[in-house]
């Protein structure tokens, strides 16, 4: 399965996120990689690899970030892998990617498929 | 020239800076972007110092790219994979060396503006680190080239960090949390090119100290 990876400077709401997508998708492979150690604001690099690392299954893992450092945060751990050909940090809304790319994973879908869907949530109209 | 015991100091004495000069970066953030970087920069050289004594026994290398990786994993801004990539860029231009030429200081300094470059996506001009870090590495070639000592290089590449640093008080910020606020950015000084400057104040008193 494919695994997903929630990078925000805030830990809450990368487990909330995770929160709500295993709502709907309760086996999909999601780890939260919010915030510091101590659980202050920003990102960690080590977390966010210990987070690639707990879901990565062979399958490929797709990384939804917020902004900013999360964004390099998340590339420099993707350099720090042995093997990095199915790691892909996605362009989308952080809550919704994580929905749609957990449902998406958890149905079986292919890297490739769920990298697709996910670049369908950054289109996605709510009304 | 640079001995070990030299680079070390630097990082100590930088780390000294940035938690002296903690809130007057944060200041500078506040103005213009998320008001974080006086406590990120003094909460990752904090937990850099706590890591030195586990690798001062290593090469420079070594060092450098231990300092890169206690920065990536405890700054927690944008400062943390910039002065990480740097810090690391810096350890592998310099692999297996005890002791740095001039030549090596220059080379760890370029890679080191390399990876920056490479991490940020961006160029000169954008109201970043790049802005007082370019100047002050170029000035070190320069006095280099011209025949001056290190320590002479050092003292003209902090003075020409300080002018980059004016320098980003007149241009807009195109990259990061700044770039937000367009045109309201002019003004105000990056804290991010000024955190920069500090670095380049630090190897120059440490030069000085060494007297080279």
């Amino acid at each position: 399965m494919v695994g997903i990876v929630v990078v925000s400077h805030s830990q809450k709401i990368a487990e909330g996120a995770v929160e709500l997508a295993k709502q709907m998708a309760p086996e999909a492979k999601i780890a939260a990689a919010g915030g510091m150690e101590d659980g202050s604001i920003g990102t960690d690099v080590s977390k966010i690899l210990a987070g690639i690392e707990a879901v990565q299954q062979g399958d490929g893992v797709v990384i939804l970030v917020d902004l900013g450092s999360a964004v390099m945060s998340s590339e420099m751990a993707i350099e720090m892998l042995e093997d990095s050909s199915q790691v892909k940090i996605i362009d989308a809304p952080i809550v919704e990617g994580t929905i749609f790319g957990s449902v998406e994973a958890s149905i079986g879908s292919s890297f490739e498929e769920v990298i697709e869907v996910l670049a369908g949530a950054k289109a996605y109209k709510k009304f | 020239m640079a001995t070990k015991a030299e680079v070390l100091d630097f990082i100590r004495v930088y780390a000294d800076k940035m938690a002296e000069h903690r809130q007057e970066l944060t200041d500078f953030d506040q103005a213009i972007g998320d008001g974080d970087h006086g406590i990120n920069m003094s909460r990752g050289f904090k937990a850099v110092i706590e890591k030195l004594p586990t690798v001062e026994d290593k090469n420079i290398d070594d060092i450098l790219k231990a300092v890169g990786m206690t920065l990536v994993s405890t700054v927690g801004g944008a400062s943390g994979p910039l002065y990480g990539t740097a810090f690391m860029k810096a350890g592998a231009a310099v692999k297996g060396k005890e002791e740095l030429s001039d030549q090596d200081v220059i080379l760890a300094f370029d890679e080191a503006v390399g990876g920056i470059q490479f991490r940020g996506k961006a160029v000169q001009g954008e109201k970043t680190i790049l802005d007082s870090m370019i100047p002050a590495i170029d000035a070190i070639k320069a006095s280099i080239a011209a025949g001056k000592s290190m320590t002479d290089a050092l003292v003209d590449a902090e003075a020409a960090a300080w002018d980059g640093v004016e320098y980003t008080k007149t241009i807009i910020a195109t990259k990061g949390r700044a770039s937000y606020l367009g045109e309201r950015s002019i003004g105000h000084q990056d804290p991010g090119a000024t955190s920069m400057a500090y670095a380049f104040q630090a190897a120059k008193e440490v030069a000085l100290k060494a007297g080279n």
